[in-house]
C-alpha cells in the first residue's frame, strides 16, 4: 500500500449525498479477477452515456478535473455493497482522498486498505470545500495527514479527526495483515479455547 | 455491567487488544464467493501465506451464475467463466470447501449459512459482501468486508475493528395480515433512513420481531446494511433453536444441548444500554413499496409519491427530482397501479422457502398479467428441491411464472439475469439503486407476496385485496 502523507491537489465537487457504491463502480464491472484498471469505469453510469461518449457534464470529465486528486462529495458516500473494487476504481483513477459529511461503514474502512484517506467533517465545512473546489484548478487543497489538517486555498486550516492506528498504517503504508500475525501466539491461544461444541467444517 | 448481545458476542471474540482500542476480533466463520475473493487469494500466494483454518471457511459461486437450466453445459460469458474457474482454481490450491453448481447445496452465500447449520447462534460471521448481515438473525455477529479484509481473514482468522454503537431497533405490537418481515425492514429504512444506523450495530426486537419466523428475521437483518448499520441482530430464542437442531453443519446430540445452553446466555442483560432506540408499532405497517433509488425512499402500497416541492432541503429536493425522473413517476400519483415489466422474486432478502410459499399463495388459481416477465429463483439447490416436492414450483410455474436454478440473478446485474433500460420490475431484492438490476432498470422493493400481487395484474397492487 502507497503512504499517504502530505497531498496538494485539485479536489473534485461531486455535492450530491447517498453516491452508493453501484455509482461508484457498477456491478458489472465487479467480474475482474485484479486490482487495478477499474479507473475506467469509475462512475461509470453516470459518467458516460449508452454509447460509451463522456457525459460533458459530469464533473471529471471536464478538463479542470481529469487531474482530480481529492473528491469532495455529500454526505453518506459510499452506502450500498462492501465491494473494495469502489476505492480500488477511485485510486486507478487517481483520487487519494474523499472528503463528505459522513461516509457509509464499509466503504470508510475499505478506503485505508488501499492508501486512500476518507475524511468526514461537518457539513457547513463540507459546503466551503466545496467552494473551493469548484474553483477548479484556480485552487488547490493541501491534505496533510501528519498535522490532521485540510489547507484551504486561502490559507485557513481546517482540523479533521482519524482514528491513531489507520493514520499509523497510511502514514507507513503498513500491511495490516503483517501487523495482526505480530498476535500469532494469542490467536492461537484463544482458538485452543474454542468451545468443543463448536462443529468445524469439513468436506463439502 | 449489563451487556447487549453485541457486547457480548465482541467479548467473547476479542483476542487482543492494541493501545487505541482496536481489537484483534476472531472470526469464527468465512464465507467465500467469487466476485470478491481472486485478489485476496492472489495476495496470499504473492505473500506465501496459506488460509489459517478450512475448516471454518466454505466457498460457493452465486452472484456470476446463470440460473438457467443449460448452465452445467457451461457458462457463456468469458469474464464471469473466468471469476468462477479462478475461484474454483483457488478453493483447490488453498483446499478450502466448496459447493459448485453441480452440487445441490449451492446457492446464494447468505441462504446456505443458515440452511447448512454453517451460521449459528454467538458467532462471529465475516463475507465479502454487504448482505453478510442477515445472519445477525441467527443471533450471530455478521457483517460484510472487503477483499483486503477477506485476505486478513483467510491469512489470520480475525480482523482489526473496533467495537460498533449499540442501536436498538423495537417493533412492538402484532404485524397485520399481509405484510412480512420485509415491509417491517423497509418500514424501519423508511422512518431511520439509509444512514440512520451508521456506526451501529442494530438488535431488533419486540413482540413483531420475535413473533417472525427464521425467514423473516433473515430479511429483516438481511436489510440493515441498507439502514447503514454494520451488522442486525436478532436474540437467539426457541424459534432459533428449533431451526437450527438437526443440519448438516449444526452442533448434533449432546453438543448440540451444550451449544443452546451457551446460546441462552446471550440475549440482552436487562438494563442494557443503547446509544440510540427506535420504536415502531407494527400494527401500523402496511405493505410497503419503495418509489425511488435508495430504500430509504419508501410508502406504503396505499400511499402516493412523494412531491419534491414539500421538501424544504435543497439538496434533498434535487436528490428527489433525480429520483422522480430516473424512475419516470409523478409527484402525488398513486403508487398503487403502476405497470410492471417483469417481476424478480428471488436474493439473499427473500428466496427461502417460505418466501416461495408466499408468491406461490397469491399466484395459485391466478396467472401472469399480460406483457410481463416474471421469475422465480430459489435461494439455493436445496430450496428449489423442496419447493418442488411441496408443490409450491408447480404451483407458480402453472401461473407462468419462470422457475429457475439458485444464485443471486437478477439482484445485481452480473449475470444474464438483467432489466433492460427503462423496465420497470417488481422485485424482492434490497437495493434499488439507479442500475443496480441492469442500466436504465427501474427497481421497485417489495415483498415475496405483493411481488406476485405485481405479477398476475401487472401493476404495483395492494397484496391484501387478492388474499
Amino acid at each position: 500500500m502507497d503512504r499517504f502523507t502530505l497531498l496538494t491537489a485539485i479536489a473534485a465537487p461531486l455535492n450530491v449525498a447517498n453516491i452508493d457504491t453501484d455509482m461508484i463502480i457498477p456491478a458489472r464491472f465487479l467480474k475482474t479477477i485484479k486490482r487495478t484498471g477499474l479507473g475506467v469505469s469509475l462512475f461509470a453510469n453516470i459518467r458516460y452515456n449508452a454509447d460509451g461518449s463522456e457525459k460533458p457534464d459530469f464533473v471529471l470529465n471536464q478538463p479542470k478535473y481529469r487531474k482530480a486528486e481529492i473528491l469532495v462529495a455529500g454526505d453518506n458516500f459510499g452506502c450500498g455493497s462492501s465491494r473494495e473494487h469502489a476505492p480500488w476504481a477511485l485510486l486507478d483513477f487517481g483520487i487519494r482522498c474523499v472528503i463528505a459529511p459522513g461516509f457509509a461503514d464499509i466503504f470508510f474502512n475499505n478506503c485505508f486498505k488501499n492508501g486512500i484517506l476518507p475524511i468526514a467533517l461537518p457539513e457547513a465545512v463540507v459546503a466551503k470545500l466545496m467552494e473551493d473546489a469548484a474553483l477548479g484548478t484556480n485552487a488547490r487543497l493541501t491534505v496533510d495527514l501528519e498535522n490532521q489538517m485540510v489547507v484551504r486555498p486561502d490559507g485557513s486550516k481546517i482540523p479533521f479527526e482519524v482514528d491513531p492506528f489507520r493514520k499509523h498504517c497510511l502514514l507507513n503504508g503498513l500491511d495490516d495483515i503483517g501487523l495482526t500475525l505480530e498476535h500469532t501466539a494469542a490467536i492461537a491461544a484463544y482458538e485452543a479455547k474454542i468451545p468443543a461444541w463448536q462443529p468445524k467444517i469439513h468436506g463439502a | 455491567m449489563a451487556r447487549t448481545l453485541f457486547d457480548k458476542i465482541w467479548d467473547a471474540h476479542v483476542v487482543d487488544r492494541l493501545e487505541d482500542g482496536t481489537c484483534v476480533l476472531y472470526i469464527d466463520r468465512h464465507l467465500v464467493h467469487e466476485v470478491t475473493s481472486p485478489q485476496a487469494f492472489e495476495g496470499l500466494r504473492m505473500a506465501g501465506r496459506g488460509v489459517r483454518r478450512v475448516d471454518a471457511t466454505i466457498a460457493v459461486v452465486d452472484h456470476n451464475v446463470p440460473t438457467d437450466a443449460d448452465r452445467l453445459k457451461g457458462i457463456n460469458e468469458p469474464e464471469s467463466k473466468l471469476q468462477i474457474e479462478t475461484l474454483e482454481q483457488n478453493v483447490k490450491a488453498f483446499d478450502v470447501p466448496y459447493f459448485p453448481i453441480s452440487d445441490a447445496r449451492q446457492g446464494i452465500v447468505h441462504v446456505i449459512g443458515p440452511e447448512q447449520g454453517i451460521s449459528l447462534p454467538g458467532m462471529t460471521i465475516v463475507c465479502g459482501d454487504s448482505h453478510t448481515s442477515t445472519h445477525g438473525a441467527m443471533g450471530a455477529l455478521a457483517f460484510g468486508i472487503g477483499t483486503s479484509e477477506v485476505e486478513h481473514v483467510l491469512a489470520t482468522q480475525t480482523l482489526l475493528q473496533k467495537p460498533a454503537k449499540n442501536m436498538l431497533v423495537r417493533v412492538d405490537g402484532v404485524l397485520p395480515a399481509g405484510c412480512t418481515g420485509k415491509d417491517i425492514v423497509l418500514a424501519i429504512i423508511g422512518k431511520i433512513g439509509t444512514a440512520g444506523g451508521n456506526g451501529h450495530v442494530i438488535e431488533f426486537a419486540g413482540e413483531a420481531i420475535r413473533a417472525l419466523d427464521m425467514a423473516g428475521r433473515l430479511s429483516v437483518c438481511n436489510m440493515s446494511i441498507e439502514a447503514g448499520a454494520r451488522a442486525g441482530l436478532i436474540a437467539p430464542d426457541e424459534t432459533t433453536f428449533a431451526y437450527v437442531k438437526g443440519r448438516p453443519y449444526a452442533p448434533q446430540g449432546a453438543d448440540f444441548d451444550a451449544a443452546v445452553a451457551y446460546w441462552k446466555t446471550l440475549p440482552s442483560d436487562e438494563g442494557a444500554q443503547y446509544d440510540k432506540v427506535v420504536v415502531l408499532d407494527a400494527a401500523q405497517i402496511v405493505p410497503q413499496v419503495t418509489w425511488g433509488t435508495n430504500p430509504e425512499a419508501v410508502i406504503p402500497v396505499t400511499g402516493t409519491v412523494p412531491n419534491p416541492a414539500d421538501e424544504a432541503d435543497e439538496a434533498k429536493r434535487a436528490q428527489m427530482e433525480r429520483m422522480l425522473s430516473y424512475m419516470a413517476l409523478e409527484p402525488g400519483q398513486k403508487i398503487a397501479g403502476t405497470p410492471v415489466d417483469v417481476v424478480f422474486i428471488g436474493s439473499c432478502t427473500n428466496s427461502r422457502i417460505e418466501d416461495l410459499r408466499a408468491a406461490a399463495a397469491v399466484a395459485k388459481g391466478r396467472h401472469v398479467a399480460a406483457g410481463v416477465r416474471a421469475l422465480v429463483v430459489p435461494g439455493s439447490g436445496l430450496v428449489k428441491r423442496q419447493a418442488e416436492d411441496e408443490g409450491v414450483a408447480q404451483a407458480l410455474i402453472d401461473a407462468g411464472f419462470e422457475w429457475r436454478e439458485a444464485g443471486c440473478s437478477m439482484c445485481l446485474g452480473m449475470n444474464p439475469d438483467k432489466l433492460t433500460p427503462g423496465q420497470r420490475c417488481a422485485s424482492t431484492s434490497n437495493r434499488n439503486f439507479e442500475g443496480r438490476q441492469g442500466p436504465g432498470g427501474r427497481t421497485h422493493l417489495v415483498s415475496p407476496a405483493m411481488a406476485a400481487a405485481a405479477a398476475v395484474t401487472g401493476v404495483l397492487t395492494d397484496v391484501r385485496e387478492l388474499v
